[in-house]
């Protein structure tokens, strides 16, 4: 065997490997589609089949049980507006520690970073008693809010990251051509972070229409999002297995969706920036 | 139109001092030379002109203004980046028009001052491109106009040329030297490169480690230097010093001054071959660098000193062969053994 013969070798092995890994990751998604097209019995039986005559029983249950759309609003209200929420802070908080850096810098983005680390539920009290003093409980906008607040940090790191691989006499030039720091902002790193900006707001939209602890939580039935809307479909009795399958692939389709069509954005901000 | 006054300016980064008590005076009209080696602080001080670095202590004023509070855009300064630092996202028209812009300059002004300065730099027929689609030469000519087209009283360049190949270099010199000459304006301009700084400079200012060495003409630098320092980084190949001992015969007038605290200093182009009997300093034959108009000629005197000499002609010498040099009494240059400062 010749070298460059081993080495397609290695690739092809290499190339079957990912496959199977991309399978083993995909199948319970698979899964949860072909369950929803089955009958509750159908679902629990042992051993599973795969073959069997499908049925929208499921999903014409929930139409009739449920609003889909008026939760699928309210998912992208707050997947949407948290990241805007989101970004209208980041951007300046990102600039500032990009390019006027002080020896706190690593510091504070380390700080905000391990504000991640919490478990969510250690503030879940002082939280839910804020909104329900302020009246915001069961409200888009608290989670608008707290959706904001949740993606801060990484959002800021990641634009952090963008921001600084833009050439610092970039910036001074355009300060000695009289750009005010509005100016500089908007017309200088804006236009030229503007990958990075985007895939940042994408991956942040995703995490958020995903995001569970706080949405089940703090809303009920007026800004419900879809994912609270798949926990209120398991029960503590009955078979639910089908109708819970059917009710996730609907929460899911979207952002599927969604995420197909942005994935190169996407990719390149899961990147971190390596790719410019 | 402006001079630029330094006064006893210093600046630290923390607890770092990089640059101690500076003063100088720059004329208007004057092109002005910061050379030194690298990490000598000329950046550091052209940047505390332009605006971009706080000054620790002391004045910096332009025309009449001390300008140490005021913002790098009102000071009648424009800058040409080493690195270009052009706007990678605009067109060059839109890149030489910002300033204006910012300054909400009339469309039509804008337009005239970007195409006039694009027609003086022959760039015109790039202004819809984007720097991407530039050749390294051209990016440096849009940076150029860029600065132009603001009209500023002084122009800040450091190290414009570095990035560009040799014969660019040479031609973009002579296109700034030119610039200056039509334009009149005050320029200040930093290189580590000696050439650029004889070629272009009316008044050279030499740095080291945060501090002035010497200030002059590029020929009264080049006769006069102050010191050892100045006189090994002005002109090339650099100045041979010799200790008494490495001379043949120290009774010659040349050398009634030498002692032990001395060291004696000679261009390479002011030694002579001659004969056994003038010689005043021998050294081996080591290497031969043959650039056509010249011969750079590598020798080692008895001591072990290395100087060179630059010859018209190559001599007819084997290497390891024993050669003859003099020189004139007034290319001698002394200096004390101990500080480097220029002394007699
Ligand atoms: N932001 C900074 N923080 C600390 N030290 C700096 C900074 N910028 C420059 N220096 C130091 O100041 C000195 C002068 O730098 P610089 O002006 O860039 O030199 P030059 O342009 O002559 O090569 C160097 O020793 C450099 O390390
Ligand atoms: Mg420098």
């Amino acid at each position: 065997m010749t070298d460059r013969d081993k080495q397609k070798l290695k690739n092809q092995v290499a190339i079957i490997g990912a496959w199977i890994v991309a399978g083993l990751f995909f199948f319970p998604i698979f899964w949860l589609f072909l369950t929803s097209f089955k009958t509750e019995l159908q679902a629990i039986s042992d051993p599973p089949k795969l073959f069997f005559v499908p049925t929208l029983e499921n999903y014409a249950l929930i139409e009739e049980r449920t609003d889909y759309f008026r939760f699928a609003w309210s998912s992208i209200v707050t997947s949407f507006g948290g990241t805007a929420l989101a970004m209208f802070i980041a951007i300046p908080a990102a600039y500032a520690m990009a390019f006027n850096p002080t020896r706190w810098t690593k510091d504070i983005l380390l700080w905000m970073l391990s504000t991640k680390m919490l478990p969510a539920v250690g503030v879940l009290m002082p939280i839910y008693l804020i909104c329900q003093k302020f009246g915001l409980l069961d409200t888009k906008l608290a989670l608008v809010i707290i959706f904001a607040l949740i993606n801060l940090p990484i959002i800021i790191i990641i634009l952090f990251n963008y921001f600084r691989e833009i050439p610092v006499e970039i910036l001074e030039a355009s300060r000695m051509d009289g750009a005010s720091t509005f100016n500089e902002i908007t017309q200088v790193v804006l236009p030229l972070a503007w990958g990075g900006i985007a895939s940042t707001a994408l991956l942040s939209i995703v995490l958020l229409w995903n995001e569970a602890f706080w949405s089940i939580n703090l809303t009920s039935s007026d800004a419900g999002t879809l994912v609270s809307l798949v926990a209120s479909f398991s029960s503590p009795e009955g078979l639910f297995w089908a109708k819970l399958s059917a009710v996730s692939t609907l929460a899911c389709a979207p952002i599927m969706v969604f995420g197909w069509l942005t994935q190169k954005q996407l990719v390149r901000g899961l990147t971190f920036g390596a790719v410019k | 139109m402006a001079g630029v006054t330094i006064t006893n300016v210093s600046k630290s980064y923390g607890d770092i001092q990089v640059m101690y008590d500076i003063n100088l005076e720059i004329s208007d009209g004057e092109f002005v030379v910061f050379v030194g080696p690298s990490g000598c602080g000329k950046s550091t001080l052209l940047r505390m002109i332009a605006g971009l670095e706080e000054i620790t202590s002391g004045d910096i004023s332009i025309g009449d203004r001390v300008v140490n509070e005021v913002a790098p855009s009102k000071r009648g300064v424009a800058m040409v980046f080493q690195t270009y630092a052009l706007y990678p996202h605009m067109s060059v028209f839109n890149n030489m028009a910002f300033g204006l812009k910012q300054a909400k300059t009339p469309k039509q002004e804008i337009d005239k001052r970007v195409r006039a300065a694009a027609e003086v730099l022959h760039i015109s027929e790039y202004l819809d491109r984007t720097p991407r689609a530039l050749s390294g030469g051209q990016r440096q000519r849009v940076a150029i106009g860029r600065a132009i087209v603001r009209e500023p009283d002084v122009f800040l360049f450091d190290e414009p040329l570095s990035n560009l190949d040799a014969a660019l270099r040479v031609q973009t010199r002579l296109e700034i030297a030119r610039l200056h000459n039509r334009l009149g304006s005050t320029m200040i301009y930093v290189t580590h490169d000696q050439v650029e700084a004889m070629t272009l400079a009316d008044k050279i200012v030499v740095l080291r480690d945060g501090r002035i060495e010497q200030v002059g003409t590029p020929i009264e630098l080049y006769e006069n230097p102050a010191n050892t320092f100045v006189a090994q980084f002005i002109g090339s190949p650099k100045m041979n010093f010799f200790g008494s001992d490495d001379l043949t015969d120290t009774s010659q007038e040349s050398f009634k001054n030498i002692d032990g605290e001395k060291i004696i200093g000679i261009r390479p182009e002011h030694l002579q071959a001659c004969e056994d009997d003038k010689s005043m300093i021998k050294g081996k034959l080591e290497l031969i660098e043959q650039l056509g108009e010249y011969a750079l000629v590598h020798l080692i005197a008895e001591s072990g000193n290395e100087f060179i000499v630059k010859m018209p002609q190559p001599p007819k010498a084997a290497k390891g062969e024993t050669l003859n040099f003099s020189t004139q009494d007034n290319l001698v240059h002394y200096f004390d053994h101990g500080s480097g400062a220029r002394s007699v």
